[in-house]
């Protein structure tokens, strides 16, 4: 061995930057990390390309003919819905991710690091928006092909992008905090069963509320999946609904707002086995 | 500044729910030095490692390293310090040239020299050839030298080592232990947690043998040694030789209490000059007519150790610590 190598002048660099410069400089480094995983293991993006591609296409053809919408066809009224699962789903990646580092030792050594404590999860969820803006396309793509016919003016479209991709964001971390606090992948795989299906199904994403009994449909009208669906669903069909637009953004914001601090405080805590 | 110990720990204390991992650990290594961690599976290594290098908290007591608390200056200790865990903690997905990259920005090296730093630990941990596969392929023995090059990209003065070489065959275990006596040898001081005995006699300054999170002997290798006593000589006699005889034959050789499996016909004889005194041992009981089926000179091993330092052995201790658990140790 040649080990000659092994020691060396470097030291770590004096800061002459600023704790925000290192912070984004991190952060881009370890979402690279995440980007250089994805042909590396192209089933995690596959799996959550496909999902939704597949619900687009089952429901189109299996309900459309069944569920009458008001105003405009199904598939019109269905891409909203899948758009909007598809950013849930995809999230799961995020928090089985963090658990799989947590679980490999890999957080031990970043936590062991001079580097920003947060960047760990905010190149992880800068990532997440990129894949998720793929996951959107594909899915706009494949809808196109079903018969998806969006209404109104691309600035609406993109509206409708922004949105989406700020719900991915939201949902991201809350799935990041999930995989630190529960630190394994099946919990984490497990609690997405338990809050996104419901979430997910007792929605406007599928079908109107309006046929859904009283008590169910007070929840489904109110809940946050529900609002962002109508929102996007308002901005794609040329029908902006502000009010759920406005709802949609607030919950978002509101929800960043508290797992953000959560999350990060969840990763440096220094009380984990 | 000489004065300062590179590491040094105080009465540590750390309880996960009922089971005490560290119970009043005191720790010294001086600069330089490598301070060798001895104890069984549950002794409270890992939670020791895991306290010195900023990722938990200690209940109580308080922990210096490079004279810097542990607690209060976290961020600074960490510039101070590599870590290479049991686990090798790196990304399975990328190669072994892109991890060292990544941790080399992170360690906020610009660009060209975190490459320039990945290229040079590559060749210095010989996988260069491996450099460009990704590291789900590698061997263990390769995984753990990536994971210690990962530790070494700015030369930190105090390295930690956990269980540096577990789950390596002896070729690999060989190698790890000339790299971690290259980095001693150009002077960083080095904590390394070990099962094995053998590692901490080859390795180590100075030997901190801990059991339920306390230490319960410390010294040089000899000074332990001496403690424990010394080799053994395990023989086996043939069926139908004279035990008696072979005892007698025996007795002006050994250095303590004879051990006798009559049963088995097995005689362990503790010992003090080991291999020389082997060819005189094996001449008396020729001269004796015993003819043998089995003759090994044993080292001591932690099971030793810990025999002779607790009165049980380090297995036994193991298996406590897990029922305490309700579960196998991590």
């Amino acid at each position: 061995m040649k080990n000659s190598n092994l020691l060396t002048t470097e030291k770590v660099a004096p800061s002459v930057h600023s704790a925000l410069y290192w912070t984004l400089a991190d952060t881009l480094v370890l979402a690279k990390r995440q980007l250089m995983r994805i042909p590396r293991v192209p089933d995690e993006l596959v799996t959550a390309t496909l999902q939704p591609i597949l619900f687009v296409v089952l429901f189109r053809y299996v309900f459309g003919g069944a569920i009458a919408v008001r105003g405009t066809s199904y598939i019109n009224y269905l891409v909203a819905g899948i758009l909007v699962q598809s950013v849930i789903l995809g999230s799961a990646f995020t928090g089985i991710g963090v658990a799989t580092d947590l679980q490999r030792g890999l957080v031990d050594r970043f936590r062991s690091l001079p580097m920003a404590k947060s960047a760990v999860l905010t190149g992880r969820t800068l990532a997440d928006l990129i894949r998720s803006t793929f996951i959107i396309l594909v899915v706009w793509a494949v809808g196109l092909l079903v018969g998806f016919r969006p209404e109104g003016t691309i600035l609406n479209w993109l509206a409708a992008m922004g949105l989406l991709l700020l719900s991915s964001f939201m949902f991201s971390w809350f799935s990041a905090l999930l995989g630190l606090v529960l630190s394994s992948v099946e919990a984490v795989q497990q609690s997405f069963v338990i809050w996104a299906l419901p979430l997910m199904f007792a929605s406007s994403a599928l079908v109107p509320t309006s046929t859904m009994p009283d008590w169910l449909r007070t929840f489904a009208e109110h809940q946050p999946v529900s609002l962002i669906i109508n929102a996007v669903r308002g901005l794609v069909l040329n029908q902006p609904d502000a009010t759920a637009t406005w709802q949609a953004i607030a919950w978002c914001v509101g929800l960043l707002v508290v797992f953000i601090p959560l999350a990060v405080w969840a990763y440096g805590r220094r009380t984990a086995r | 500044m000489s004065n300062t110990p590179a590491i040094l720990a105080e009465g540590l204390h750390k309880s996960f729910g009922k089971i005490h991992a560290l119970d009043g650990l005191d720790l010294v290594a001086e600069e330089g030095n490598v301070l060798g961690i001895l104890g069984p599976n549950g002794a409270g290594k890992t939670t020791a490692v895991r306290i010195l290098t900023t990722l938990l908290l200690p209940d109580s007591g308080r922990a210096e390293v490079a004279g810097l608390d542990i607690v209060k200056h976290a961020q600074t200790v960490r510039t101070h310090i590599g870590l290479s865990g049991q686990y090798a903690a790196v990304d399975e997905d990328l190669t072994g040239y892109e991890n060292l990259k990544m941790f080399g920005q992170l360690y906020h090296l610009p660009g060209s020299r975190a490459k320039r730093r990945a290229s040079a630990l590559l060749a210095g941990f010989d996988l260069v050839e491996a450099a460009g596969r990704v590291v789900k392929t590698y061997s263990g023995g390769m995984r753990r030298r990536l994971d210690l090059a990962a530790s070494l990209i700015v030369s930190p003065p105090i390295l930690f080592l956990d269980e540096p070489t577990t789950g390596l065959d002896p070729r690999g275990r060989l190698a790890m232990w000339e790299v971690i006596s290259d980095l001693v040898a150009e002077g960083t001081t080095v904590l390394l947690t070990t099962q094995y005995l053998e590692e901490a006699d080859q390795l180590a300054h100075h030997i901190a043998v801990i059991d339920h999170g306390r230490v319960i002997a410390k010294g040089t290798a000899d000074e332990l040694k001496t403690q424990i006593g010394g080799e053994r000589l395990e023989l086996t006699v043939a069926p139908g030789g004279d035990l008696h005889a072979a005892l007698q034959a025996l007795r002006p050789h050994s250095a303590g209490e004879i051990q006798i499996d009559r049963e088995r016909r097995h005689l362990v004889v503790p010992v003090t000059r080991g291999a020389q005194q082997l060819a005189a041992i094996v001449r008396d009981l020729d001269a004796a007519g015993i003819a043998l089926d089995d003759l090994a000179l044993r080292r001591p091993t932690l099971d030793d150790v810990f025999l002779s330092l607790t009165g049980r052995a380090a297995t036994e201790a193991d298996q406590l610590e897990e029922a305490a658990l309700g579960r196998s140790s991590r």
